[in-house]
C-alpha cells in the first residue's frame, strides 16, 4: 500500500496498544445502517501507470496553438527559478503559519510579498492573498459596504464580465443594489459612473486597463466619488501596473488584481492569486491573513500573523470574511517572479507586450473591413470589429492552428463581430504577421 | 474591588454619570479577560448610541469583543489617546482607559452597582 | 535574515526579456505613465535563489518534519502528483479555450479529468453530483450555503437561520453569516451534538445545520440518524464539513448517512500540498434534489464519450469561481485517487484512525484526554493538569518545535480547556510516532520539574517567541521604501 508505512507487525503492535483485535473494531461506532451502500471504484495503479494515463490525458489538450487569447489571463514568460524555488518541500508542504517560530520562511515571504504588491500598485497595505482576482473584487465590495454601511455598488461594464457575474452570485441574498454602467465602444463611461454615484453609494468599481484593453485614468471619478463618501475600488493588471499610472496615484482606496500574470501557469483557470491591497484607513476591514513584523524575546526581527481579531477563527460569524486557506504558494511564486525579473525586467515585459499589441493593432487595422473598436490608449490588448461574426472567424483560424483572440459576443450582446486580441512579450513579429495574413484570408 | 461611584452592565462596561453626561469604559475584569488590548474601535463624535446596543469593538491578539453602550444619547467626545495607546485600557481601565462621553437623552435603566456587578462578574467565571 | 529588498543593487540584471523596441513614451500618453518606479528589487538570479533557499530552511514542512496538526491532515504529498500538474498539456491550457467555438474539443483531456474527479468524489461520498469550482474549504462552505439558500428560495421557504455546533470550525459560522444567515450555536454534550439542544432551537426558520463528522474532537456523531430525522421534519438541510473525511472513506458515505451538501478539502484528505496556507480546493457535493442549484459551468459526457461544458442550468447559483476551480490542485488529487484506488482509499482511513488511537493510548496516562474512548482520525487532549504548574498547552507546543516536530493544533476546539489536538495521519510510521511520544513525555516530565524550561521554548529555532501584541499595535506590514 503506497504512502502507508505500517508493516503487518507494526499494525499488530498498534492494535494491541489500542486494545482492539482488528482495525474494523475501531469503526464500531458507525452503525451498520450508515455503512456505504456502494464503494465502487477502480483498483489502484502503479505510479508509472498513473503518470502514463495522465500524460495521455494531457496530450488530448490543444496547447500547441499560437494563441492571442488573454482577457484577464495571460501567457507571460515565467523564469525557471520560480518553479525550482517554490517546489522546495519546506515551502510547499507547510501548513498555514500557525506556529511562527517554525514558519519564518513562509511568514517573511508573505511580508515581502505584501511589500512588493503594495509598491507595485502604489497602495499602503496588502493581505496575504485571496483566491483570485474575481473574489478579490467581491471582498473589496464587502469591505466598502461594511465601512460605509451603504448598499449601492456602482460598477463599470468594462470590468471583467466573469468577475461581475461572480459578484452577483455572492451578493444575491445581501440586499445590495448593483448598478452596472454600460461601456461606450469599450471605454468606461466615466460621466455616467459619476452621475450614478450618490450618498447611498458604498463604492465605485472600475478596471484599468479595462476588459477591452483600454488604459484609463479614474482619478476624476475617484475624486467625485470620494466627495460623496464612497470607497474607490480598482482592478489592476499587475504587469501593466509597473508602467502605467498606479491605483494609488489615481486615488483608489482598494486596489485588487488577478496575480496570475506574475509567475503562475494558466493551468486551466487555477490556482491563481487574488491580490488585495488598500489604504491604511481600511486595513481592519481586510479579509484573510496579514503578516506583520515584530521582535522575539531577544530583540531579533521576526514575523507573525497579525490583526487576527478580524478573522473567522476568532470572530466566527462576525469575521470580515470566511476565508481561511488562501493562495499562499501562489503568492510566493508571485514574489519570486517579481524578484527574478526585478523592476527593469517587469517594465520590459510590460513595454514589449504593449509594443507587440501596438504592432498587431496596426497590422490588423489595415485589413479591409477590420476596425479597431476604440482608438484610445491601450495596454497589451485591444478589441477589433470584423465584418462578420467573430465566432466564425475564430473557428476558422483555430483550424489553422491560431487562436486569434476572444470573441466578445459571449459577454457583450451587440459585439458579436468583435474580437479581443491579446499580445505578450512571448509573441514574435512573425506570429503577428501570420495572424494578420491568415485573418485577411478568412475574411 | 470595583469603584463604587460607577454603574455597570453585565457585559462589563462601566458608566460614570455626572449630571446629563456619562463617561463610558470597560471594567478591569473585562480587560483582564481579553488580555493585551491592541485596538479599540470607537464611534465618531455626534453619533447616537442606545443603551444595550453596540457602540464599538475591542481587540486583543487572540480575542475580539463588541462594546455595548450602558447609556442612551449623543457621543460628545471619544478618547483619542486609545488610538496610539490602546494599552491604556489594560493599565487604567477606570480612568485613562475611558472610551467615550455621552450626553444623555434618557435615564439609563437597570444598571448594576459595584457590589451587584462584582457578584455577576464573579459568578459567571 | 534581511529582506529581499535590502539586497537590491540598482542596475543588477535579473531574468530580463530582451530590450523592447519602443520607448514607453511612444506607446502611452504621458499622463497615463507611471511617475515613480515601483521599488521592486534588482537582483541576480543567484541572489534570488539563495534568498529563498535560506528562507525555506526557516520552515517546518511535512517533507522534513512530523506535522501532527489536528484537523489539518498533514499527510505526505506524493511527488509524482506535482509532475502531473506541471505537464505542459495541463499547465499551459488557457481557461477560456472551452468558451471558444467548439472549444470543448480543444480541452478533452482536462474536461475528462474534471468529469472523472467528480465521479470519484461522488462515489466516495455517496453524493449525487459534484462541483469542483470552490477554491478552498471555506469557499466550498459558502458555495454549499448558497446552494441551500437557492433551494429554499425556489421552494418558497422563508428560512433565516443556520445552526452550528459549538465545536464547529470558525469558517462554518462565518460562511453562513456572509451568505446572509443568522447563526445559531448549540452546545455539545459528551463531546457530540446533543439532540435535545438541537430540539430547543429547531423551528421552521432553520435553513440547515452544518456538521463535522467525525467532529473536531475526533468523535463520531452517534446521534446522526436522529439529527437527520429532526432536520427533515422542518425541511432543513444538513451540511457536512468534509475537513475530517480522512477518517471515514469506505466506512461511511455522507450521502448514505443523510447529508444533503458536503464540501471536501482536497488539500487534506486527497494529499495535495498546502503550500504554507494554500492553494486548496474545496469541491462541493450535493444530493439529487440540490443538483439543479450547483454552480455553472458543469461538465457532462455525451453518449459518444466526448466531454462538454454546459451553462444552461436556469436554477444554478451562477459562477463561484472565474472558471473551473483550482484545476491544478484537482489534478493532483485525481492522480492520487487513481494511484490508490478503492482498497487504497479504505486503507487510508483505517490507518489514519489506527494511528490516532495508537497515539492517544500512548499519551493518555500523561495528558488528560477528556473523551478517552475510541477516536477517529484525531484526538483532543488537555494540558489543564499541567497548567496548574504554569505550563500551558502553548508551552508544550513550543517545546515540541524544539524537538523538531510541528506542534499539534492548540486552543481549538474552543470547548476544551488548554486543548491540544493531534492528528498523526496514515503516512507516519510507528517509529516516528514512538519517537514523538517519547519526546512529548520527556517534555511533560520536564514540565513537572522545571516548568520555566518549557515556558522558555523554543530555543533552537531562528527566533524565540515573538511579540504578537507589539505586532498588532505597531502594524509593520510592509517594508518602508
Amino acid at each position: 500500500m503506497p504512502y502507508v508505512p505500517h508493516t503487518t507487525a507494526d499494525t499488530r503492535a498498534m492494535l494491541e496498544v489500542v486494545g482492539v483485535d482488528s482495525v474494523e473494531e475501531l469503526f464500531a461506532e458507525i452503525p451498520q445502517t450508515l455503512r456505504p451502500k456502494s464503494f465502487d471504484l477502480p483498483a489502484g495503479m502503479s505510479e508509472m501507470a498513473t503518470r502514463a494515463k495522465l500524460e495521455d490525458l494531457a496530450s488530448r489538450n490543444s496547447t500547441n496553438l499560437v494563441s492571442f487569447l488573454g482577457a484577464g489571463f495571460y501567457d507571460h514568460y515565467v523564469p525557471s527559478a520560480v518553479d525550482a524555488l517554490t517546489m522546495r518541500g519546506e515551502f510547499y508542504t507547510a501548513y498555514t503559519p500557525y506556529q511562527p517560530e517554525a514558519s519564518q520562511g513562509t511568514l517573511q515571504a508573505i511580508y515581502e510579498y505584501q511589500t512588493a504588491v503594495t509598491r507595485l500598485l502604489g497602495m499602503d497595505c496588502s493581505n496575504a492573498s485571496v483566491y483570485d482576482g474575481g473574489t478579490a473584487i467581491y471582498e473589496a465590495v464587502m469591505m466598502a459596504v461594511r465601512q460605509t454601511k451603504r448598499v449601492k455598488v456602482v460598477i463599470s461594464e468594462t470590468v471583467n464580465p466573469i468577475y461581475r457575474i461572480l459578484l452577483g452570485t455572492y451578493t444575491v441574498n445581501l440586499k445590495l443594489e448593483l448598478v452596472t454602467v454600460p461601456h461606450v465602444d469599450g471605454a468606461t463611461d466615466f460621466a455616467a459612473m459619476e452621475k450614478a454615484v450618490d450618498k447611498s453609494t458604498a463604492c465605485v468599481v472600475v478596471q484599468s486597463p479595462n476588459f477591452f484593453g483600454c488604459v484609463e485614468d479614474a482619478s476624476a471619478l475617484f475624486a467625485a466619488a470620494k466627495a460623496q463618501g464612497a470607497v474607490n475600488i480598482i482592478s489592476a493588471y499587475p504587469v501593466m501596473a509597473s508602467v502605467i499610472k498606479t491605483p494609488g496615484a489615481m486615488g483608489a482606496d482598494i486596489a485588487v488584481a488577478e496575480g496570475q500574470s506574475l509567475g503562475l501557469p494558466m493551468s486551466f483557470g487555477g490556482p491563481y492569486l487574488g491580490i488585495m491591497t488598500c489604504t491604511k484607513a481600511l486595513v481592519r476591514q481586510m479579509p484573510g491573513r496579514i503578516v506583520g513584523r515584530t521582535t522575539d524575546s531577544q530583540g531579533r526581527t521576526g514575523y507573525v500573523l497579525t490583526l487576527q481579531a478580524r478573522e473567522q477563527h476568532i470572530r466566527r460569524q462576525k469575521a470580515t470574511s470566511n476565508i481561511c486557506s488562501n493562495q499562499a504558494l501562489c503568492a510566493l511564486r508571485c514574489l519570486a517572479h517579481l524578484c527574478l525579473l526585478g523592476e527593469e525586467g517587469l517594465r520590459r515585459t510590460a513595454s514589449a507586450s504593449i509594443g507587440n499589441a501596438r504592432y498587431a493593432a496596426g497590422k490588423l487595422a489595415k485589413i479591409p473591413g477590420v476596425t479597431v473598436l476604440n482608438n484610445g490608449p491601450v495596454g497589451n490588448e485591444f478589441a477589433i470589429r470584423l465584418p462578420r461574426p467573430a465566432q466564425d472567424v475564430c473557428l476558422a483560424m483555430i483550424g489553422r492552428g491560431f487562436v486569434p483572440g476572444f470573441p466578445l459576443g459571449r459577454y457583450y450582446p451587440g459585439l458579436e463581430n468583435c474580437l479581443l486580441v491579446t499580445c505578450t512579450e512571448k509573441h514574435s513579429r512573425r506570429d503577428i504577421d501570420i495572424l494578420a495574413a491568415w485573418l485577411e484570408d478568412e475574411l | 474591588m470595583f469603584p463604587t461611584d460607577l454603574k455597570y452592565t453585565p457585559s462589563h462596561e462601566w458608566a460614570k454619570i455626572e449630571g446629563d453626561t456619562a463617561t463610558v469604559g470597560i471594567t478591569s475584569f473585562a480587560q483582564e479577560q481579553l488580555g493585551d488590548i491592541t485596538f479599540v474601535d470607537l464611534p465618531s463624535v455626534g453619533a447616537q448610541v442606545t443603551q444595550g446596543s453596540e457602540f464599538g469593538s475591542i481587540e486583543s491578539v487572540k480575542a475580539a469583543s463588541e462594546l455595548y453602550s450602558p447609556v442612551t444619547g449623543e457621543v460628545i467626545e471619544v478618547n483619542g489617546a486609545l488610538e496610539a495607546n490602546p494599552e491604556l485600557v489594560n493599565q487604567e481601565a477606570f480612568t485613562g482607559g475611558w472610551m467615550m462621553k455621552v450626553k444623555l437623552s434618557a435615564d439609563p435603566q437597570g444598571l448594576l452597582d459595584a457590589a451587584a456587578y462584582e457578584k455577576t462578574a464573579v459568578s459567571c467565571h | 535574515m534581511s529582506t529581499v529588498f535590502t539586497k537590491s543593487a540598482p542596475g543588477r540584471e535579473g531574468v530580463w526579456p530582451k530590450q523592447p523596441e519602443h520607448d514607453l513614451s511612444d506607446l502611452l500618453p504621458a499622463g497615463l505613465i507611471r511617475e515613480v518606479p515601483a521599488g521592486l528589487p534588482s537582483l541576480s538570479e543567484l541572489d534570488v535563489v539563495r534568498h529563498f533557499s535560506l528562507l525555506s530552511r526557516k520552515n517546518y514542512g511535512v517533507d522534513s518534519n512530523f506535522y501532527p496538526l489536528g484537523s489539518c491532515t498533514m499527510k505526505y504529498n506524493p511527488k509524482f502528483c506535482e509532475d502531473v500538474a506541471g505537464l505542459p498539456g495541463f499547465a499551459r491550457l488557457h481557461p477560456l479555450l472551452p468558451q471558444l467555438p467548439r472549444g470543448d474539443e480543444l480541452t478533452q483531456g482536462a474536461l475528462e479529468v474534471m468529469y472523472e474527479s467528480e465521479r470519484w468524489l461522488a462515489e466516495i461520498t455517496g453524493m449525487h453530483d459534484f462541483t469542483l469550482h470552490p477554491m478552498a474549504g471555506a469557499h466550498g462552505e459558502l458555495t454549499g450555503v448558497l446552494i441551500m439558500a437557492a433551494y429554499h428560495a425556489d421552494k418558497g421557504n422563508k428560512k433565516t437561520k443556520i445552526i452550528c455546533p459549538d465545536s464547529a470550525h470558525g469558517t462554518n459560522p462565518a460562511s453562513a453569516a456572509i451568505a446572509g444567515y443568522e447563526v445559531v450555536s448549540i452546545a455539545s454534550k459528551d463531546g457530540i451534538v446533543d439532540p435535545d439542544a438541537l430540539a430547543e432551537v429547531l423551528d421552521d426558520e432553520v435553513a440547515g445545520m452544518m456538521m463535522t463528522c467525525p467532529n473536531t474532537l475526533g468523535l463520531f456523531e452517534k446521534n446522526l440518524p436522529k439529527i437527520v430525522e429532526m432536520l427533515r421534519s422542518v425541511d432543513a438541510l444538513l451540511y457536512y464539513d468534509g475537513a475530517n473525511l480522512n477518517a471515514v472513506m469506505g466506512k461511511m458515505r455522507v450521502g448514505d448517512a443523510g447529508f444533503d451538501v458536503v464540501h471536501l478539502n482536497l488539500h487534506k484528505t486527497f494529499a495535495t500540498p498546502h503550500g504554507g496556507g494554500g492553494p486548496g480546493s474545496g469541491p462541493v457535493g450535493v444530493c439529487e434534489k440540490l443538483a439543479p442549484y450547483l454552480p455553472i459551468s458543469r461538465v457532462v459526457k455525451d453518449p459518444s464519450g466526448r466531454f462538454h461544458l454546459r451553462y444552461d442550468y436556469p436554477k444554478s447559483i451562477g459562477y463561484v469561481a472565474p472558471f473551473y476551480g483550482n484545476f491544478g490542485v484537482v489534478l493532483k488529487a485525481y492522480a492520487y485517487m487513481l494511484r490508490l484506488g478503492r482498497e487504497g482509499l479504505i486503507k487510508v482511513s483505517e490507518n489514519a484512525v489506527l494511528a490516532a488511537n495508537y497515539m492517544r493510548k500512548r499519551l493518555d496516562d500523561v495528558l488528560e484526554v477528556p473523551y478517552d474512548r475510541i477516536c477517529m482520525h484525531e484526538f483532543v487532549a488537555s494540558a489543564d493538569k499541567q497548567s496548574h504548574k504554569g505550563v500551558r498547552a502553548l508551552d508544550i507546543a513550543k517545546a515540541l518545535l524544539d524537538k523538531g516536530y510541528h506542534a499539534p493544533t492548540v486552543y481549538f476546539p474552543l470547548i476544551v480547556k488548554e486543548c491540544l489536538m493531534f492528528e498523526p495521519t496514515e503516512t507516519e510510521s510507528k517509529e516516528t510516532m514512538d519517537q514523538f511520544v517519547d519526546d512529548l513525555r520527556d517534555i511533560l516530565a520536564l514540565a513537572e520539574t522545571d516548568p520555566a524550561a518549557v515556558q522558555a521554548a523554543p530555543v533552537t529555532l531562528p527566533v524565540t517567541r515573538l511579540d504578537e501584541t507589539a505586532a498588532a499595535r505597531n502594524m509593520h506590514i510592509t517594508e518602508d521604501m
